[in-house]
């Protein structure tokens, strides 16, 4: 699964895009943002108020309680702020 | 159509490329959103938009369906920038046209309302007290749901 941070949840975790294996049963958004919590301070900064992070999986608008699989690309990024 | 790009645009040339030869054609409206200097009594020095390339593209071709089904148009174009720009550079364009002026003029409207609030870009802004990422803005969330009541 590759997982990708823009903005500052880029700066926060410390990287732009990472490939990652979940342990079985990561098969919600909400629960690969837990498991990503754990890999570094910087993740769970990033990951410290969700009402600020939005998600996408496979380039399409996404919840926290959307379904994930292996292969999926899953982004995370701050309400958008374009135009 | 739709184009991401890093490059400045020329409205004069888009406008005329887009409409020429189609003389159904009695109303053209064009939005060009800039960067501004200022914000929250802060100087901006330079603002540095960043995107999701997969996304954007994907994204800002569902905004402009949405409107090719909700209003008659004979033709429509958004140009969004991203990379780092200045104060007075140009960010966006949109422009439409239509027989009659009304679908060109709530056409375009609307798309520039939901491109604010779904396109994924982000703005990095260079203030004198250094750099911040532009917060959402409740009234842009608000001008955009207004069009699915």
């Amino acid at each position: 699964m590759e997982v990708l941070y823009f903005a500052w949840l880029r700066e926060r975790t410390g990287i732009s895009q990472e490939t990652v294996q979940p342990p079985d049963g990561t098969d919600t958004v909400e629960k690969l943002i837990t498991w990503l919590k754990g890999r570094s301070a910087g993740h769970a900064e990033a990951f410290s108020d969700l009402d600020v992070v939005r998600v996408a999986v496979n380039e399409e608008y996404a919840k926290l309680d959307s379904p994930i699989s292996a292969g999926d690309e899953v982004a995370f990024f701050p309400p958008v702020t374009g135009g | 159509m739709i184009r991401v790009q890093t490059k400045d645009f020329d409205v004069g040339r888009e406008l005329s490329s887009l409409t020429e030869h189609n003389v159904s054609i009695g109303g053209i409206v064009t939005f060009v959103g800039t960067v501004r200097g200022n914000a929250e009594g802060n100087d901006v020095g330079a603002m540095t938009l960043e995107h999701y390339p997969g996304m954007t593209h994907k994204e800002l071709e569902k905004i402009e369906n949405t409107a090719r089904e909700r209003w008659n148009l004979a033709g429509s174009l958004i140009i969004h920038r991203h990379g780092r720009l200045k104060p007075g550079d140009r960010i966006v364009l949109v422009i439409t046209a239509s027989a009659h002026r009304r679908d060109a003029f709530e056409a375009c409207e609307f798309l520039v309302d939901w491109l604010k609030t779904k396109a994924p870009f982000w703005k990095l802004e260079e203030t004198s007290d250094g750099t911040r990422w532009v917060a959402s803005r409740a009234t842009d969330d608000a001008a955009s749901s207004r069009w699915t009541e």
